[in-house]
């Protein structure tokens, strides 16, 4: 069970801003008591000179648009309704794949999680094939499918089968034996013990599975509509790149970059809730 | 090891059963050789381009710019990883902004770059280096942050010099997370490789010759392909492995 044991550095403090002992020679306190609003000094500055360098068309607009020409781009493609259309089809070939891809995926885990024959069978046989990166299968599935939407939803899907039958099965297995035997004990069914005991105690591994999946939808989808799709948000940035109506590919960066955070935080929200509803069993 | 003989023995079983089953439905005219291969084929296909050399030719260039792509990227995001785990200064300055360009989707930074470095060998390798650079950044970063405080009051009880607080008190403490951070850069920076070969102008490598044979409609090079990219990343996650005792399988977040 090797692999369960990448599961521990996943709930480490993960991110930029995790606790730290201090820097043994570093100058004392003024600099501790910084407010977070330096955090904004760069991004400001990275603005500044990007509206300086275009004002004073050091760098031809065919490289780096104007922020405002940028902004303008985004009221645009706004106001004629092509973000939001575009957006729309790609938020529902994510929604697709990811649904399908979760099913499997669940299903796959636990599958291998409760019973140790199946597992012993499949689980070889799934490692191996998790072993060719997502975008290698990209020539595979065009030829099998074609271009159509057939091809994203699956290579979505597929994105999102890997971690979350990883996840499902490190939380079926990680469930301590104890609760199980405490389960027992109490003459559980077998539901009451999956609904009461299982899923409770697998829920942070579960949805460990669920956020990385969806964040490898998300970068799947991007790379499939940046290479075999006439619609869809990545798309809209191939062809304004196309174009060379740079501050529409611009705008659009921006909002792949902002749509991947709030998929993001929306699972987060349902984790949280999920947690909390079956009483901060993690 | 032991463990790993014992599960290859009934996890044999499904490959074969599959392989036959695929091999044996092309024979029997269910499934379209054309549209499908079959496994002779796609063993006969990897001998020819064993022979000539292309397939030799292509992994190198796939490898020589994976590599190289994965070396920028690491070299950048290892430094900068420690400094904003132990400099305050720098990780409030720089942090936010880090975060935030990292909710971009690794692909769509590729018009950018092309945009910006040109459709060719420079703009791959930096979109490799990009790829690389997030996950060695963040897992460094995790590291030395959790290097724990009495070895660093030991250190400076010793009056040790910062240089040598580096090297003999942050880095072997935050070892293990760094070498997941550079298993982890170095599966990013596969991906990184193959979207690259298929995104940017055409060139040698291994996900080109894909590209290639997906446009001739060769099965058989197609899955001979994706073959070749799954040993390959198994090997450099092995061998990475190895260099640090960890274990050998993905986990969640690699799993791309």
């Amino acid at each position: 069970m090797t692999d369960l044991s990448h599961w521990a550095h996943l709930h480490k403090p993960a991110g930029l801003r995790a606790g730290r002992p201090r820097w043994p020679k570093f100058p004392p306190l003024p600099l501790r008591k910084l407010p977070a609003l330096i955090g904004l000094v760069v991004p400001s500055l990275l603005l500044a000179s990007w509206y300086g360098v275009t004002a004073a068309h050091w760098v031809p607009a065919q490289i780096l648009p104007a922020p405002v020409a940028v902004l303008e781009a985004f009221r645009t493609l706004l106001q004629d309704g092509e973000l939001q259309r575009n957006l729309a089809i790609s938020l529902s070939r994510v929604g697709y794949g990811f649904g399908a891809g979760t099913l499997a995926g669940l299903l796959l885990g636990a599958g291998m999680g409760f019973s140790d024959a199946f597992d012993r069978f499949v689980r070889p046989t799934f490692l191996i094939v998790s072993q060719i990166p997502i975008l290698a299968w990209l020539p595979f599935l065009m030829l099998l499918l074609g271009i159509g939407e057939a091809l994203k939803i699956v290579l979505v899907a597929k994105a999102v089968f890997t971690p979350v039958t990883l996840g499902t099965f490190a939380g079926v297995r990680g469930v301590p034996t104890r609760y199980l035997e405490l389960a027992r004990v109490l003459q559980f069914s077998r539901a009451r013990t999956l609904y009461r005991v299982v899923l409770p105690a697998a829920l942070p591994q579960l949805f460990s599975g669920f956020r990385y999946g969806l964040t490898h939808a998300w970068l799947s989808l991007v790379a499939v509509e940046l290479l075999a799709s006439y619609e869809g948000i990545g798309y809209l940035m191939v062809y304004s790149r196309q174009l060379f109506q740079l501050d529409v590919m611009v705008a659009v960066m921006l909002v792949i970059g902002f749509a991947g955070l709030v998929l993001d935080r929306l699972l987060a929200l349902g984790e949280n809730s999920l947690c909390r509803r079956f009483g901060g069993a993690a | 090891m032991n463990r790993l003989r014992s599960i290859l023995g009934s996890g044999a079983v499904l490959p074969i059963l599959l392989l036959s089953a695929w091999a044996g439905a092309v024979h029997a005219g269910l499934l379209d050789v054309r549209l499908w291969s079959s496994p002779e084929l796609v063993l006969a296909s990897a001998w020819a381009a064993l022979r000539d050399g292309s397939l030799a030719a292509a992994l190198a260039a796939s490898l020589k710019r994976d590599l190289l792509g994965f070396a920028i990227g690491a070299g950048l995001g290892l430094p900068l990883g420690l400094l904003l785990a132990r400099v305050r200064l720098a990780d409030r300055l720089l942090s936010p902004t880090l975060n935030a360009t990292r909710q971009i989707a690794l692909f769509a930074w590729v018009p950018f770059l092309s945009l910006w470095l040109g459709n060719g060998e420079q703009g791959r390798i930096a979109f490799i280096a990009l790829a690389a650079f997030f996950p060695v950044l963040l897992n460094s970063h995790v590291g030395a942050a959790q290097v724990e405080k009495r070895y660093l009051e030991v250190a400076r009880v010793l009056c040790l010099k910062p240089h040598r607080v580096i090297l003999k008190v942050i880095l072997p403490s935050a070892l293990p997370s760094i070498l997941t951070g550079l298993r982890l850069g170095l599966i990013y920076a596969w991906l990184g490789t193959i979207g690259a070969e298929y995104m940017f102008a055409t060139t040698q490598g291994i996900g080109s010759m894909m590209m290639d044979a997906r446009e001739l409609f060769r099965m058989d090079l197609v899955i001979l392909g994706m073959i070749v990219i799954g040993g390959v990343g198994f090997l450099l996650n092995a061998l990475l492995s190895r260099v640090g005792h960890l274990p050998l399988w993905r986990g969640v977040e690699e799993s791309l």
